[in-house]
C-alpha cells in the first residue's frame, strides 16, 4: 500500500493541489501568504493593471522589515525612498483588506520571525512569500518557499501558484553537538558538504535525533539557511515541541480546535517508512563552530581549520576559491581563527530570535567589545524586543559595549542605514556572504553563529567560542 | 490576458564569466528601494561593473546590443528578487544560456517569458569562446528544437519540459492559467482543515 510510505512534502502537496496543469506543474493552493515592502509593490501594481482583486485577503499577512531604520523609526522616514515603500505597503494592505503588522501593532518584525511567533505558520501549510528565506517556516512542518514578484501577483489574484513537485532528500543528523556548536554551525556544515547548488530540485527533510533535540528556534535557523544550499524548501516533521510552541499563539487554533488540529498535523507528517529520492547522513558531534571565509555560504570551514588555497581544492572549485580569496583579501592556508573583524552584526531572520540573543548575551557577559569594533544587536521583531527587555538583555549588551537597536533586517542586506563601509570585515549571524551584501560594494562578511559573533566582538577577531565556554 | 508564444530568440550573445553569480551581484539591494521595476536596467551588475573599471562584459563595446546572456554555473543564486531578471530584461537581455541556473531565478525568468536554457559545460565554454572570437555571431535559442545555434554550430540545450511548454504555448503568464480554475480554487480551500479553522 503506497499510503503508508508517503513523506510530508507529498502529503501537503496533494492536499493543496487544485489541479495538475498541462505543463506538468501543479496549481498549488497557498495556505499562508506573507508579504513585505520590497517585493510586493510591483505585484499590487500588476494586479491593478489587470483589474483584479485580492482573492483571499485573510490568507495574506504583511509587515515591514527590509527598509526600516533600527535607530530612528519616526515617520516620515528620513530616507524618502524608504518612506515611499512604506506608504505603498500601507496603501496596498488597506485597499486589499490585508492584516499589516506595522510598528503600531506591536508585532512588526522580520517577516520570517513574525509569522511563526504570531502562530500564523503551522504544520501542513503551504507558505509562500516574495523572499527566499521563506524556507524558515518549514521548521513547523510546513512546505514553505520563496517566490518572485510575478508569483506574488499570482497569489494575490488566485491564492495559487504554478509549481513543479519537488523531490525530497532526507538529511539525517545524529550525534550530540559540542558545547558552543548549534544549528547555524550544523547547517553551514551541511551546505559546505552538499554545495550551494546541491539542493536544486529538492526539498530537504531534516530528521534524526539531533534535529529532534533542537528547539523550534534552532529548527528555524536550520530551515532558514536551506535556500543557501540551493534547496527551495527545507522542513522538519512536526512533533510535540512544534505543538507546544504553537499552543496559545494569536493565530493558532484555540481550545478544542487545537486538539483537532494536532491530529491533522500528526497525520501529515512523513510516515515511518516514507520513501525519499535521496538520503544523506551527518554526524553533528564532529562539527566545529563553523565560519565562512569566502563569498558564498559553502565557503565554510571549522574555526579550527585553515583558509583553503587554490591548490587545496578540486579543479572544479578552483575558480571560485581564487575569486573569493581575492575579494576577501585573506591569505590562503592561514588559520581563519584570529582574522580581525571591524563590525559584528547579531540579528536577521536566521539568528535574530530570543534564544539567539540569550546565547549571545551569555558571551557578552564575559567581557567588553574590543576597541575599534562596532557591534550591533538587532532583535528580529518587536515581540523578541519585548521579551529581551523583560530578561534584561539590552542592558547586558549595552554594558558590554554593544549597540542595541530596534527590529528589522538591518545589516543583513543593508537596505536601511546600517551598512558596512569600505572593505570592513563583518562577523555576521545573517545568511549570505555575497559580495557587497552588507551595503558596501567591497564589504566582507564572515557568517557564523550568535555565540561566535559575540565572541568575535569581545576579542576583535574570529575566535573559537569553545575556548570561552571552558 | 493571455501571453504570447516564445519559440525562439535570435540575436547576439554576451558572455559573462564566473560561477555562482548571485542576485545581489546582478542587482545590489540598495537599488531595490523602488516601487516599480522601471529603471532597474541602469543598475544591472553595478558594483561588479564599477570594480571592473568599465571592463565588465556588459560594458564591452563588442557586445553592445547583445540580447542573449551566456553565463556559467548556478547563475542567479541567492534571493528570490524578481528585480534580478527584471534588471536583465530592462538592460536588453531576452534569453539566458548557462550550465545551470538557481531554481527561483529560473522560475522568475519563466514568469516573465524569458527562456533560460542549459547547455553542457563544454558547449557553454565553446559558445562563449565563439562569441568572444566573433562577437557579431548570430545566436538562436530555439525552444522548439531544444538547441542553441551559433553560426554553423548546434548545441543541444535543455529546459524543464513544463517551462518549455509554457513558453512555446504562450501560457507562461501564470495568473491567466491559474484563473482558469475558477471556483475549483474555493472548493479546494474548503477541503483544507486549517482554512476552515479545524
Ligand atoms: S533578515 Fe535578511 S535574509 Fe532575512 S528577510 Fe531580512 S533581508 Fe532577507
Amino acid at each position: 500500500m503506497t499510503e503508508s510510505k508517503r513523506n510530508l512534502l507529498n502529503k501537503v502537496w496533494d492536499a493543496h493541489t487544485v489541479r495538475e496543469l498541462p505543463s506538468g506543474q501543479s496549481q498549488l493552493f497557498i495556505g499562508t501568504h506573507l508579504i513585505h515592502e520590497v517585493t510586493s509593490p510591483q505585484a499590487f501594481a500588476m494586479l491593478r493593471e489587470r483589474g483584479l482583486k485580492v482573492r483571499f485577503p485573510d490568507r495574506t499577512f504583511a509587515t515591514v522589515d527590509h527598509i526600516i531604520p533600527t535607530d530612528d523609526t519616526e515617520r516620515p522616514l528620513k530616507d524618502p525612498l524608504a518612506e515611499a515603500m512604506f506608504v505603498e505597503i500601507e496603501k496596498n494592505t488597506k485597499e486589499g483588506g490585508i492584516t499589516f503588522f506595522d510598528q503600531g501593532s506591536g508585532h512588526q518584525g522580520v517577516v520570517h520571525v513574525m509569522g511563526p511567533e504570531m502562530g500564523i505558520t503551522q504544520p501542513g501549510m503551504t507558505v509562500a512569500c516574495g523572499d527566499s528565506h521563506t524556507s524558515t517556516h518549514g521548521a513547523f512542518g510546513a512546505v514553505a518557499f520563496g517566490i518572485g514578484t510575478s508569483q506574488v501577483r499570482d497569489v494575490l489574484a488566485t491564492q495559487c501558484i504554478t509549481m513543479k513537485r519537488l523531490k525530497v532528500r532526507k538529511i539525517c543528523v545524529k550525534g550530540t553537538p559540542q558545547n558552543g556548536v548549534n544549528a547555524k554551525d550544523i547547517v553551514l556544515h551541511i551546505i559546505r558538504t552538499l554545495g550551494v547548488n546541491g539542493g536544486t530540485g529538492y526539498a530537504y527533510e531534516y530528521a534524526g535525533p539531533t534535529i529532534s533535540d533542537m528547539d523550534m528556534e534552532e529548527r528555524m535557523t536550520l530551515c532558514n539557511m536551506t535556500i543557501e544550499g540551493g534547496a527551495r524548501v527545507g522542513y522538519v516533521n512536526p512533533d510535540e515541541k512544534t505543538f507546544e510552541y504553537l499552543r496559545g499563539r494569536p493565530y493558532a487554533p484555540q481550545g478544542e480546535a487545537f486538539e483537532r488540529a494536532k491530529e491533522w498535523w500528526k497525520s501529515i507528517s512523513s510516515d515511518e517508512k516514507a520513501e525519499y529520492d535521496d538520503i544523506v547522513h551527518f554526524d553533528a558531534s564532529i562539527i566545529a563552530p563553523t565560519v565562512t571565509w569566502g563569498i558564498n555560504p559553502s565557503h565554510a570551514i571549522g574555526v579550527d581549520e585553515n583558509i583553503p588555497s587554490s591548490e587545496s581544492v578540486s579543479e572544479d572549485e578552483r575558480g571560485s576559491v581564487v575569486e573569493a580569496l581575492e575579494y576577501m583579501k585573506l591569505s590562503p592556508n592561514a588559520p581563519i581563527a584570529g582574522t580581525p573583524v571591524d563590525v559584528v552584526f547579531i540579528g536577521s531572520c536566521t539568528n535574530g530570535r530570543i534564544s539567539d540573543l540569550r546565547a549571545a548575551a551569555e558571551i557578552a557577559k564575559l567581557g567588553k567589545v574590543a576597541d575599534g569594533v562596532k557591534a550591533l544587536v538587532v532583535p528580529g521583531s518587536q515581540d523578541v524586543e519585548r521579551q529581551a527587555l523583560a530578561e534584561g538583555l539590552p542592558e547586558i549588551f549595552r554594558n558590554a559595549g554593544f549597540e542595541y537597536r530596534q527590529p528589522g533586517c538591518s545589516m543583513c542586506l543593508a537596505m536601511n542605514p546600517d551598512q558596512l563601509v569600505g572593505d570592513q570585515v563583518c562577523a555576521s549571524t545573517s545568511n549570505r556572504n555575497f559580495k557587497g551584501r552588507q551595503g558596501s560594494p567591497t564589504g566582507r562578511t564572515l557568517l557564523m553563529s550568535p555565540v561566535m559573533a559575540a565572541a568575535a566582538a569581545l576579542t576583535g577577531k574570529v575566535t573559537d567560542v569553545r575556548e570561552m565556554l571552558k | 490576458m493571455s501571453s504570447t508564444s516564445v519559440e525562439k530568440i535570435t540575436g547576439r550573445g554576451c558572455p559573462v564569466p564566473g560561477n555562482d553569480i548571485d542576485t545581489d551581484r546582478i542587482i545590489p539591494a540598495r537599488f531595490m528601494k523602488v516601487v516599480t521595476f522601471d529603471g532597474l536596467g541602469e543598475h544591472l551588475f553595478e558594483d561588479a561593473r564599477e570594480q571592473a573599471n568599465g571592463k565588465h562584459a556588459v560594458d564591452d563595446k563588442r557586445f553592445e546590443g547583445a540580447n542573449i546572456l551566456i553565463a556559467e554555473r548556478n547563475f542567479g543564486c541567492g534571493s528570490s528578487r524578481e528585480h534580478a531578471p527584471q534588471a536583465l530584461l530592462r538592460f536588453g537581455f531576452k534569453a539566458f544560456i548557462a550550465q545551470s541556473f538557481a531554481e527561483i531565478f529560473a522560475g522568475n525568468c519563466c514568469a516573465l517569458g524569458l527562456p533560460a536554457v542549459c547547455v553542457s559545460e563544454a558547449d557553454g565554454k565553446a559558445l562563449a569562446d565563439a562569441v568572444e572570437l566573433n562577437p557579431e555571431s548570430e545566436i538562436t535559442v530555439d525552444l522548439v528544437a531544444e538547441e542553441v545555434r551559433c553560426g554553423e554550430t548546434v548545441y543541444p540545450a535543455s529546459i524543464p519540459a513544463g517551462v518549455r511548454k509554457q513558453l512555446v504555448e504562450g501560457t507562461w503568464d501564470a495568473t491567466a492559467v491559474l484563473l482558469e480554475a475558477g471556483g475549483d480554487i474555493e472548493t479546494k480551500a474548503s477541503s483544507i482543515p486549517y482554512v476552515q479553522g479545524f
